[in-house]
């Protein structure tokens, strides 16, 4: 397998071309703009459609369109332009249509910058538009598994017809590494007999549709929903642990701040302090696993955000009172320094 | 005994919803007419919109999609991007064409997007109880303009095909109404027209159809249809705005 360096915008566009997307719709805005431009370049080379859209707002409607028609579709998008298009993810759940959405986060609210933020961990996992509805979320801590993450979002989103989101920040997108483009043998998937592909034959008229005016009837297919959420968050919750062995205290970190502070943890190695790194892969479901395989000998937990304390809610649901749980973070697009979370991890041992 | 008259194929078996006298009925089986005609059922897939025609997907034979609101052309772009060689037609009232989804609209035509939009003019929001619509006339009362559309405070009403017409990517735009025989075949005829269009490949068509709704005018049908006839014909003539060269 050839490693090639490629920064992460493009690397992921590859990804999903080899992945079998077959649609990409978007609307520019930064930083993400590599992964359109990559598109742009190559889909029509390759059989596939790029089509910048006149909105967010159209270009998720254009990826419902497309997914409905049964393709592989994706979109992609900074934080104010995922905001727009939540009121098309929110069909897209309702309607169980399967796609991916990718968010190269950026700093807010409103306009915010465009440096590397997390701060729309809230908006991920907690739906983000309205009704009740959950979409899975990835969030990879490099390159490479930025590109893995790529097919395994779109099976994951086939074989549960919902939206995967991949959750990456300013520095993910924009960083070189080097990657390797796989081969992977096709998932054994469910055949898409709900397209509407036109009844080419078929008997009765398929409909892809998010309204039941019957409450009866919405009731039914809520709770069907979330039949398939729990499913999923029984089989797909992913993570990590670092230097956990033998730790006492953990850090807990998702994306690039996982990177950042894995190097902290390894300088609080070098003094001697036992602390490990819990680095969840999915958000949604959120990997309360991890906390269950340490909690045993665990004696506090620090949360390191670039927000001002989101997926903190998510360690203490996980957490459950069991131990202490610290915050540390840095928003509007500052990123902290391995030195800065080291003094964090050392403030965590004094206290507990 | 010999058939003279029958449910189109392309219309499911079933009673609408629509209240008496409402044009929704006649332009949905002028549509599933047009569709058996071309022999197409097989390969169309149609768009409903937010508003009385949200419930198009359980009156129509063919594989349909429920868009979000005004987001229909959107919707239907990313169906015909995916899947070249259907056919594929948006079906929409004026408050999900002319207001909301203005956007969509306009973008769609500017693509030349090869798709096929049924425009349902009335001059009012029917599903929410009758609010002012982009369409609705100088004067009109509705539930939101109780003193007759204000200019001063509620500006004019937006014609869509006259709108549409300066752009470069639409191959058909007509205007018919929707009162009396001659012009529900004309309407037909347009309707036709439009699918033909997607057919030969030309880009964008729309068929704007201007059409009664009794109840929320407040109106017997009979009197909404001379409504049609009298005043909203006046504010948007029917006729053809654009069309393909000949030769």
């Amino acid at each position: 397998m050839e490693k090639v360096l490629m920064k992460g915008n493009e690397a992921l566009a590859e990804a999903a071309i080899r992945a079998g997307c077959k649609c990409f719709f978007g609307y520019p805005i930064t930083p993400q703009s590599e992964l359109p431009a990559y598109l742009a370049r190559e889909m029509p080379k390759r059989g596939g459609v790029f089509l910048q859209a006149e909105s967010e707002v159209a270009a998720i409607n254009m990826v419902y369109g497309a997914a409905g028609a049964g393709v592989r579709v994706m979109t992609s998008s900074s934080s104010p332009g995922i905001s727009l298009k939540q009121e098309g993810i929110s069909y897209l759940c309702g309607a169980e249509l399967p796609c991916v959405i990718v968010n190269i986060m950026r700093g807010g609210p409103g306009l915010g910058d465009i440096q590397p933020a997390q701060s729309d961990y809230f908006q991920a996992t907690r739906g983000g538009g309205h009704g009740d509805y959950r979409t899975i979320v990835l969030a990879p801590a490099s390159v490479q598994e930025l590109v893995d993450l790529v097919y395994d979002a779109f099976d994951l989103a086939d074989k549960y017809r919902n939206p995967v989101l991949i959750l990456g920040d300013g520095i993910l997108g924009q960083m070189m590494e080097p990657v390797v483009f796989k081969e992977r043998p096709a998932k054994e998937l469910p055949p898409k007999t709900w397209a509407t592909t036109g009844k080419m034959g078929r008997q009765k008229s398929n409909v892809i549709n998010s309204l039941y005016l019957d409450p009866v009837k919405l009731e039914e297919h809520n709770r069907k929903l979330f039949k398939k959420y729990q499913e999923i968050e029984q089989k797909e919750a992913r993570y990590e642990i670092l230097n956990g062995d033998d730790a006492e205290y953990f850090v807990v970190a998702y994306g690039i701040c996982a990177r950042i502070a894995h190097a902290a943890v390894e300088m609080a190695r070098e003094e001697g302090i036992k602390v490990g790194l819990i680095r969840p892969i999915t958000l949604w479901p959120y990997p309360k696993k991890a906390f269950e395989e340490v909690l045993p000998r665990a004696k506090a937990f620090l949360t390191v955000e670039l927000s001002c304390g989101q997926m903190v809610e998510d360690v203490k649901l996980s957490v459950e009172g069991r131990a202490p749980v610290y915050f540390y973070g840095r928003t509007g697009g500052m990123v902290p320094t391995a030195e800065e979370i080291f003094e964090e991890i050392k403030k965590m041992r004094g206290l507990s | 005994m010999k058939v003279v008259f029958e449910r189109p194929k392309s219309l499911q078996p079933t009673k609408t919803h629509y209240c008496p006298g409402c044009g929704h009925g006649v332009i949905h089986r002028l549509v599933a007419e047009v569709i058996d005609e071309l022999g197409i059922q097989d390969k169309t897939i149609g768009v409903a919109p937010v508003g009385c025609a949200v419930l198009a997907y359980n009156y129509f034979d063919v594989d349909m999609q429920q868009a979000a609101h005004g987001r229909a052309p959107a919707v239907a772009t990313g169906i015909k991007r995916a899947l070249p060689d259907r056919v594929v037609f948006t079906y929409q009232g004026d408050g999900d064409l002319a207001a909301i989804g203005t956007a969509e609209i306009v973008h769609a035509a500017a693509r030349g997007e090869n798709i096929t939009v049924i425009f349902v003019n009335n001059a009012i929001y029917g599903m929410t109880g009758g609010q002012m619509a982009p369409t609705t006339l100088v004067g009109q009362r509705t539930e939101t303009s109780p003193y007759g559309r204000d200019p001063q405070v509620a500006g004019y009403p937006i014609r869509v095909c006259e709108m549409l017409a300066t752009l470069d990517g639409p191959s058909f735009l007509a205007r018919a109404e929707l009162t009396d025989v001659k012009n529900i075949n004309k309407a037909k005829s347009y309707i036709k027209k439009a699918f033909e269009m997607q057919l030969a490949g030309k880009g964008f068509s729309l068929v704007e159809i201007l059409s009664p709704c009794p109840t929320n005018w407040g109106m017997k049908p009979i009197d909404a249809v001379e409504w049609v006839k009298k005043e909203m014909v006046k504010v948007f003539p029917p006729g053809v705005f654009k069309e393909p060269k000949e030769g």
